[in-house]
């Protein structure tokens, strides 16, 4: 009877609690949507922001922060895997390789703005590379890896040690054993993982201030030169992304309309990063389908 | 694919300070089925995972001895394991198909080792399945995914999938403790067919199943070889006395 009650009382406040999250989630988006959703149009997304009159849109900060994320992942990915693969399957255990572990720790908790700050000190001012797309690309790099590398090595890890063993004992060499056998079998998790990741980019703004700037320079969206400063693919033009823009309105804004370009902003931001989550459960388990073919 | 036998002098498996496996010799004649038996930890899985130097991937784990196959020492240092493996086949307790389909799991090896024909590889599917049995399950859904199937057939597609890089000698760490009484008299089947082909060395903790299957019969204990005779005489006149107290059930 008292293991009962016991048991009875610990379920009501695990219900208690994971209702008090879902309550807390449904309101946090539920105000960002109402607030948000009035104001986007086609005419939001795509003109450019006005800095003193109303009606200004948010179309090169959406580019930029689309922009931008490509930019990191093509210069992420192959770096985390790449580590990852080494961390978790040529590494030695050893001290070395326990302190590359710790240190991947520490840099995964890093508050974003330090690495705002030393993208400032070394990606802009010593590498001179100025405010630019390409800067906050790699300092989005540094925010990023220690979470790629640390989920690829895992996902390997969790690769059933047979399937190895599988691999090697059809006289395969060990590369091949990962990269056929192995990543198969980890891909959707390294799939779904670097989704996620880049919905934590999309919305990254501190480390972004110093380093790809607050401004956007006035793009021509039918020069698609990438050397021209006027093009959109210029990556060494500064770039202003969403989340950078709507601190910037909330703080400094002077259109009349700020509070409802912020809340527009923000309501795009979020369900970007929304789509950005249930594209990567979808693309994972396509992309195991289509490797393994199971149903 | 000719059938190999396999000798190891000396034999000893070290986990660091630990010696799992002492100084065994022994003689696995091509085309018969060995046995291993022995309770657990007595060092027969450590053993027979040193023969295709699968613990050298388990760090610490250091072999001293030799293993000849025909005129090859492979404990040698200059042995090229990778390619020693194709020659050795293995199936786990746990069947392990690859994360493919069908036909993959069985074609993804042999087109590693060079071959790029599809009417080739379609023949070594067919065949590999064929041994094992598999081919009148399978033959209508090769493009499912391995892991589809049944435990049963999931290990007769592991062995196929051995069998695919045609290696001479295959290793069976339980091959059946983890699959049902018909999926299990069916493995057994496929190793008394098997042994036309190739050197079979087993590993089982069912005592019924070692008399069935195997030829020669070795009995390990604490890391040591104990007794290592023919499968008959092993089952009704053992020589040691810790042999007939294990197989009797006395103690183990």
């Amino acid at each position: 009877m008292r293991a009962k009650t016991v048991d009875r009382i610990a379920t009501a406040v695990i219900v208690c609690v994971a209702g008090f999250i879902i309550l807390l989630l449904a309101a946090l988006l539920g105000y960002l949507l109402v607030r948000g959703l009035g104001h986007i149009s086609f005419d939001f997304l795509t003109s450019a922001p006005q800095a003193l009159k109303a009606g200004g849109g948010i179309g090169p900060q959406l580019f930029n922060s689309v922009f931008l994320l490509v930019l990191t992942m093509i210069i992420t990915v192959p770096l985390g895997i790449g580590a990852g693969i080494y961390m978790s399957e040529y590494a030695k255990d050893n001290k070395l390789t326990a302190f590359i572990r710790l240190i991947v720790e520490v840099l995964s908790s890093f508050p974003s703005i330090v690495i705002g700050l030393f993208g400032l000190l070394v990606i802009v001012n010593t590498f001179g590379f100025g405010y630019s797309l390409l800067s906050g690309a790699l300092a989005l790099t540094i925010f990023n890896l220690p979470m790629m590398v640390r989920l690829t090595e895992q996902s390997l890890r969790s690769v059933p040690k047979e399937q190895k063993e599988a691999g090697l004992a059809l006289g395969l060499s060990r590369w091949k054993t990962i990269t056929s056998v192995m990543i198969p079998v980890a891909l959707p998790s390294i799939v779904t993982g670097s989704i996620l990741a880049a919905g934590r980019v999309f919305g990254e703004a501190a480390a972004l201030l110093f380093t790809a700037g607050m401004s956007s320079p006035r793009l021509d969206f039918s020069n698609w030169n990438p050397l021209s400063p006027t093009s959109p693919l210029n990556p060494m033009r500064p770039a202003e992304t969403l989340a950078v823009h709507i601190w910037k309105i909330n703080s400094e804004g002077l259109a009349p309309d700020a509070p409802e370009i912020a809340a527009g902003a923000s309501a795009v931001l979020v369900i970007m990063v929304l789509l950005f989550n249930l594209g990567a459960r979808w693309l994972g388990r396509v992309v195991y389908r289509k490797l393994t073919a199971s149903k | 694919m000719s059938a190999q036998s396999l000798t190891t002098k000396d034999l000893s498996v070290f986990y660091g300070e630990k010696q799992a496996v002492k100084k065994v010799s022994m003689d696995f004649p091509e085309r018969e089925v060995v046995a291993l038996i022995g309770p657990s930890g007595c060092g027969k899985s450590t053993f027979l995972r040193s023969l295709n130097r699968m613990n050298d991937l388990i760090s610490g784990a250091r072999i001293e001895g030799e293993i000849w196959i025909g005129d090859q020492n492979i404990c040698d240092p200059g042995t090229d394991v990778v390619s020693l493996r194709q020659k050795i086949g293995m199936v786990w307790q746990k069947p392990n198909p690859f994360h493919k389909s069908i036909y993959e799991n069985i074609a993804f090896g042999p087109r590693y080792h060079g071959i790029r024909n599809r009417k080739q590889l379609d023949e070594i599917v067919e065949t590999s399945l064929r041994k094992t049995a598999l081919w009148d399950e399978v033959k209508d859904r090769l493009n499912q995914s391995g892991l589809a199937l049944s435990g049963g057939q999931q290990q007769r597609l592991c062995i196929a999938r051995s069998l695919a890089v045609q290696p001479n000698i295959l290793l069976m760490d339980e091959p059946a403790s983890a699959l049902d009484p018909v999926s299990t008299a069916k493995i057994e089947e496929l190793i008394a067919e098997l042994k036309k082909d190739y050197t079979i060395v087993i590993v089982t903790h069912n005592m019924q199943q070692a008399a069935r299957v195997s030829d020669r019969t070795a009995f390990f204990f604490l890391g040591d070889l104990v007794e290592y005779d023919d499968t008959q005489k092993m089952f009704t006149n053992p020589s040691k006395k810790s042999t007939d107290d294990y197989i009797s059930g006395r103690f183990g």
